[in-house]
């Protein structure tokens, strides 16, 4: 691979180096054609019925943080790859890797925090493990949920569905969560307001597919690597253009200014309280005025288009009317002081 | 050749300082600008502030500072 | 928005006539190539102005053997790299610091003060403080050698690569065959420096000398600016940054800066020795000094066969004249300064290379 012999940080980042440990050593390991789809959900056929399964690890620092924390994190996180899929979520396991020395009363929290969630959301969590590894051998606590959901009849969603003229919407200000747990961080650790998105999404996804049905051909939840990742596997995969304008992006000033101070692109921000959506244009307004009936959605906004007679490429279409190409990120965004 | 943002000092402590920055409380030196009070905006850039600004020019310069007034004044403070 | 941008495009194509050729513009600092960048500036400007991406931040003229030195040093179990960010990627003959952040020794800041605390936290340890960054960074860095002095604090080391930006200004210009036509000026080096640090260039060289801010319209107007001297054969020091630049900078920062650091020659990646164009401690701050306590082996010479970084960074030639462009040299993969920042004129082209062509 072209990064070098060991892994990096940035291979878990979720965008260019990520992709290339996939692809190069993942999918041609398991070689199916369910997981080549690189889907947020695995679709499997089980008699009449399509099941969504889907899975995630958590191993975020620090482990609480203004919004949410690791147990509510987990939680979430694999109910909303279902729901972006298309389904309603079912069941998810929960396997806990502890490390020794951990405050009972922390583990506590974050249960606590973790039932809770999923509660609101009518989920179980059905299924489990703990293990305690030594010392030094893991960060407090990291996560792994895995679920299960029934895809909804309505739902005809995926790359394939995807055409030029289809219209973009996010459901609402983009780069909260990334921004928060960075403003908590070693080294660049600053007091703010800011508040991560962390939330379940179920309920905008399934209103937009129990509604619209078909008019809905995608939606993801832009996690690690932000809207910047989304959008591109998007062009990617369908080999359309996708132009998005910089000023219809929702973004929280607070959250602006934050990435200002730090040098970061707010499109490569991971949320997780947030779906974009491609939705073709005659929908595009009822389905923009869905999102904003409804709290989790109320600052939802349509951002762009899938081009039409374009490269496969990102392009942004900036306040001075000028255009950028919006590349992948790298994986991992660094604080610069240049 | 460098990343610096403006904010409002909001805590002023010999040459030790919090300043604003549209709901962002950054720890600032103020050693470069002795001359620096309580409720002035600066330029900060790598944890030290490196000029004083004159708040009217800085809201003219700095879009991020319009959000400011537009973000204290509906009081959006969080969103998600 | 659309008044001032038509203006300043009547302007660009005055100077475009006068000359009777394309104009070239170097903007030299790094925050300036990430805000035209980031905009999509060089879209919205006419065919007949070319940006260059000058040798303009941290991360672009960080020599080879400056980040060998720091990664040897980062072997040590004794040692704490502190560095900002920006440093992270910039790639030595064996690899960068990122390749190294397994063994936990490597800390990112985003303040010279959080070194100080690193060393109050960590008194067993040396920190080593990677001092880089141009006249607006350097302050920071005499602060924290005079604090750490003051103190008495035995564990702190500082590393000044700091660089100056004049220098590498009057460098380019001296180069034969050398196509700029006139400076975008730094910003923030400006709010230390004072804009009347330019007046010398101009004199000397004839060359306008605008300062901008990096909001997008303040960059169109500064270049419209710039234009107008040319066209009108008057090129200037002018600063379009009032909110926060002086023509004679911040005096407090520039007494702290002359009284802590000695001018010495230096290297710049791709573009070799400049003279009188780097920092280092002056002798009152040896103890402090990390050349002069760690042992480091400085090694100057580059192993960049095949970049042609330096004609690129004088505007000679296109990123794509480069054999190593897009083979050995590619935005993970990066050579000489103009790919290793990620918004160099290298890189930038690599983005938009793909899109060019179909045009």
């Amino acid at each position: 691979m072209a990064s070098g012999e060991k892994i990096l940080l940035a291979h878990g980042g979720g965008g260019r180096l990520t992709e290339e440990l996939i692809r190069s050593i993942i999918l041609p390991a398991f070689d199916n054609q369910i997981l080549s789809g690189l889907t947020d959900s695995a679709e499997l056929q089980i008699g009449k019925s399509s099941i969504c399964f889907t899975t995630d690890s958590y191993v975020i620092k620090p482990i609480f943080f203004n919004g949410g924390d690791i147990g509510k994190l987990a939680v979430c996180g694999t109910i909303n790859d279902l729901a972006v899929s298309g389904a309603k979520p079912l069941a998810i396991s929960m396997a806990l890797i502890i490390e020794e020395g951990l405050e009972i009363q922390t583990l506590q929290k974050i249960i606590a925090s973790a039932a809770q969630a999923a509660k609101q959301q009518n989920i179980s969590i059905v299924c489990g493990d703990t293990k305690v590894v030594e010392a030094g051998s893991a960060d407090k606590i990291f996560i792994n949920t895995s679920g299960i959901g029934l895809k909804m009849p309505q739902a005809k969603l995926g790359f394939g569905q995807i055409s030029p003229g289809d219209t973009i919407i996010v459901s609402g200000t983009i780069g909260d969560h990334g921004m928060t747990v960075m403003s908590q961080r070693e080294g660049i650790k600053f007091e703010s307001s800011l508040k991560s998105d962390c939330a379940a999404v179920t309920e905008i996804c399934t209103n937009l597919v129990e509604i619209f049905g078909d008019d809905i051909k995608f939606m993801r939840d832009p996690t690690r690597g932000g809207l910047a990742a989304a959008l591109n596997d998007i062009a990617g995969q369908t080999s359309h253009g996708v132009e998005i304008y910089e000023e219809k992006i929702p973004v929280n000033p607070t959250v602006k200014a934050a990435a200002e101070m730090l040098g970061f692109d707010i499109l490569n921000i991971a949320n997780e309280g947030k779906i974009i959506a491609v939705v073709s244009a005659r929908k595009a307004q009822s389905c923009l005025d869905l999102c904003r009936s409804l709290p989790i959605g109320r600052d939802a906004a349509i951002i762009g288009t899938i081009a039409k007679n374009a490269e496969p490429l990102v392009e942004l279409i900036t306040a001075v009317k000028g255009r950028r190409i919006v590349q992948t990120p790298y994986g991992r965004e660094l604080p610069r002081i240049c | 050749m460098c990343l610096a943002v403006p904010a409002k000092i909001i805590e002023l402590n010999g040459d030790d300082a919090i300043a604003d920055c549209v709901g962002n409380h950054i720890q600032t030196k103020t050693t470069l600008v002795p001359e620096v009070k309580l409720g002035d905006f600066i330029l900060i850039h790598a944890g030290f502030a490196i000029t004083v600004l004159d708040e009217e020019e800085a809201k003219k310069t700095w879009k991020l500072l319009e959000d400011m007034d537009t973000f204290n004044k509906t009081n959006n403070k969080v969103s998600g | 928005m659309l008044e001032r941008i038509n203006k300043a495009y009547k302007q660009i194509a005055r100077a475009n006539q006068t000359l009777g050729r394309r104009i070239n513009v170097m903007e030299v600092c790094g925050t300036h190539t990430v805000s035209i960048f980031r905009a999509g500036l060089r879209d919205v400007l006419p065919d007949c102005l070319k940006l260059l991406s000058g040798p303009g931040c941290p991360v672009c003229v960080t020599d080879q053997g400056y980040i060998d030195a720091v990664l040897s040093l980062s072997e040590r179990d004794d040692i704490i790299i502190a560095t900002y960010g920006d440093m992270i990627r910039v790639p030595g003959r064996n690899g960068s610091l990122e390749q190294k952040t397994n063994k936990g020794n490597i800390k990112i800041i985003s303040s010279a003060q959080d070194a100080l605390n690193l060393a109050k936290q960590m008194p067993d340890k040396k920190i080593l403080f990677v001092a880089v960054g141009f006249e607006t960074t350097t302050p920071a860095t005499a602060v924290l050698a005079n604090e750490a002095l003051n103190e008495g604090i035995k564990n702190l080391f500082i590393f000044s690569n700091h660089k100056l930006v004049i220098p590498a200004m009057e460098a380019l210009l001296s180069e034969k065959n050398h196509r700029i036509d006139a400076f975008l000026c730094p910003g923030h080096v400006s709010v230390i420096i004072g804009s009347d640090a330019y007046k010398p260039i101009v004199e000397k060289f004839k060359r306008p000398c605008v300062v901008s801010g990096f909001e997008p319209m303040q960059i169109i107007i500064a270049l419209s600016e710039i234009c107008s001297q040319l066209a009108d054969g008057t090129p200037a020091v002018a600063s379009l940054y009032d909110a926060a630049v002086t023509p004679q900078g911040n005096k407090t920062a520039q007494k702290i800066t002359n009284e802590s650091f000695d001018i010495v020659d230096g290297y710049w990646r791709g573009l070799g020795k400049i003279a009188k164009s780097t920092l280092k401690l002056k002798e009152k701050f040896s103890s402090l000094d990390a050349e002069k306590q760690l042992g480091i082996q400085f090694i100057p010479e580059e192993d960049l066969s095949g970049c042609r970084c330096g004609e690129v960074l004088c505007g000679l030639i296109d990123p794509v004249e480069c054999g190593l462009f897009a083979n050995s040299c590619m935005p993970d993969t990066p050579v000489g300064p103009c790919m290793v920042s990620s918004e160099g004129a290298c890189a930038a082209w690599y983005k938009y290379a793909r899109r060019k062509r179909q045009n």
